[in-house]
């Protein structure tokens, strides 16, 4: 559904973030995408809907190349493809569910949006995707009101009710505890199996990607080094990812994790 | 190199001693041109004023007291033309200063090569002339009177209000512009939605804050002719009328204590 050919981004200052990507994401797959800082793993992300543009190769969504689109058949695009974000990214000062409905701004005019006359199927669709992530009772709060972990599954409903082929997820838990890290990874990758949605999840906790997903796509220097299932992630691939580390307590760590899921 | 490598281990100083050497020199400097400064201006000083100073104090407070309490009848309706003028002259230039301050901004300006600089001139041509000035010009040009005052209040705020708002338009958060964008949303929606709530704020601050300060600013413009509560001020002034120069002083006292309040109260509601 995804393919992404050739795909380079050179910043003016000539730093290469990408160096021709080939990736290739199925209808439905979710994907982690690791790698060290500065790898380019949010230039990639970015660079698929554009919010960074590339300087090189083609982003085909469905046979169609976002990177020859003119401003709105871009933004046409855009609504096919949620983002979620680190910081979350919520916009502070509206309620939840002024961001939770933020997300269907692609598809109404721009007065209906600025007096928030939304229809009314996408206040219902809102009030569902609050319910399916347990913040119903938080719909008329002020967004800075929230913890992170709320935060963030308030940024899932704005991602969702885009009605996304395909979520671009950066760094979902880099700012969250290790309990609401793994709450947020399960919610995502639930929530993707429901809809049948392809992600592509960007995420420095390796252990964390490989309890949830099925594909991992290790990122370095802007060039793909290592594609395959979770186990193929041996200490001498974590090296080639991210250099040299006694890699075997993160490893273990897992299994140990997993351990725990079995039990739970 | 503040660390300096002696027999007893390295020690660490704020400077060098080069560094304090040249520090010290321009203190003395310093000191020096202020104690030169100090005796041109007692040489150029007639003495004998300011040793008068006092009794001709204290002469015109026995004149101005008590103030001519009667006279505030005929004070009501500058001191509304005042803050009218105050008022509308904020309100006119929060309405031009909007759209001045978002072609200003980095981050949001159409062209940063021609649309920008333009902007940035409209923000410095009415900020740097004070509104005394634009209110000479402007009687000039539409006559005295409260429009006048009016003017020459919007004028000299637009670009004190704009270079505020573009300050606090190019510290937004990026990533929530960022989200937004990712959504499909519009250039305008991006606006309405990205930027706009976290601005909002500021905004707030920015025009109770200009307000208060056009309440002062617009007491005085009467001394040129551009209507409010300067009038009678510069009349009396003129006749000698010191009983109701007192009252009037009080007056606009109480005016400026009044908007002080309101503006603290407004900022508090917001923050």
């Amino acid at each position: 559904m995804l393919d992404l050919q050739g795909l380079t981004k050179t910043y003016k200052t000539g730093d290469q973030a990408l160096k021709g990507i080939d990736l290739t994401v199925p209808s439905g797959q979710v994907l982690a995408l690791i790698g060290p800082s500065g790898a380019g793993k949010s230039t990639m992300i970015r660079c698929i809907n554009r919010l960074v543009e590339p300087t090189g190769g083609a982003v085909m969504l469905d046979g169609t190349d976002l990177t020859k689109l003119g401003s709105g058949a871009l933004r046409k695009a855009r609504r096919e493809m949620g983002m979620i974000f680190q910081e979350y990214a919520l916009v502070e000062r509206l309620t939840v569910m002024e961001n939770v409905l933020s997300g269907r701004l692609g598809y109404v005019g721009f007065w209906r949006s600025f007096l928030r006359r939304y229809p009314q199927s996408d206040v219902d669709e809102a009030f569902r995707l609050l319910d399916r992530v347990g913040l119903l009772h938080m719909a008329d709060k002020r967004a800075d009101e929230l913890s992170g972990g709320q935060r963030q599954r308030v940024g899932i409903c704005r991602a969702l009710i885009q009605d996304p082929k395909l979520l671009l997820v950066d760094e979902p838990t880099a700012s969250l505890d290790p309990k609401t890290s793994r709450q947020i990874m399960r919610l995502i990758c639930e929530l993707c199996a429901e809809r049948g949605l392809a992600a592509i999840i960007n995420i420095h906790d390796v252990a964390l990607a490989q309890m949830f997903v099925p594909r991992v796509v290790g990122l370095r220097f802007g060039e793909i080094v290592f594609d395959g299932p979770p186990e193929g992630l041996t200490p001498d691939r974590l090296t080639e990812i991210y250099g040299e580390e006694d890699w075997e307590a993160t490893i273990e760590a897992v299994d140990e994790d997993d351990a725990v899921e079995a039990v739970a | 190199m503040p660390v300096l490598e002696t027999d007893a281990g390295p020690i660490w100083r704020r400077r060098t001693p080069k560094q304090a050497l040249v520090r010290w020199f321009g203190w003395l400097v310093g000191l020096a041109v202020f104690l030169f400064c100090w005796q041109r201006i007692s040489d150029a000083t007639t003495w004998f004023f300011v040793w008068d100073a006092p009794r001709i104090a204290g002469d015109i407070w026995d004149r101005a007291t008590p103030p001519r309490w009667e006279y505030i009848a005929r004070l009501g309706r500058p001191i509304w033309d005042t803050i009218n003028i105050a008022t509308l002259g904020t309100l006119i230039a929060l309405v031009l200063a909007v759209p001045v301050a978002f072609l200003a901004a980095r981050n949001t300006t159409p062209s940063a090569l021609i649309v920008r600089p333009v902007a940035l001139l409209i923000i410095v041509a009415t900020r740097s002339i004070n509104s005394l000035i634009w209110a000479l010009l402007l009687i000039a040009i539409i006559g005295p009177g409260v429009f006048a005052g009016v003017v020459a209040i919007a004028i000299r705020s637009i670009g004190f209000c704009a270079k505020l708002l573009y300050e606090a338009i190019e510290e937004i958060d990026r990533t929530q512009v960022e989200a937004i964008t990712a959504t499909g949303a519009s250039r305008w929606q991006v606006m309405a939605y990205g930027i706009v709530p976290q601005i909002a704020p500021a905004f707030a601050g920015i025009a109770v804050f200009r307000w208060d300060i056009n309440i002062r600013e617009s007491t005085v413009l009467g001394l040129v002719g551009a209507g409010g509560i300067g009038l009678q001020l510069q009349g009396s002034l003129n006749t000698l009328a010191w009983p109701q120069v007192s009252l009037i002083l009080l007056v606009i006292l109480a005016a400026v204590v009044i908007s002080e309040w309101v503006s603290a109260k407004v900022r508090g509601a917001i923050i």
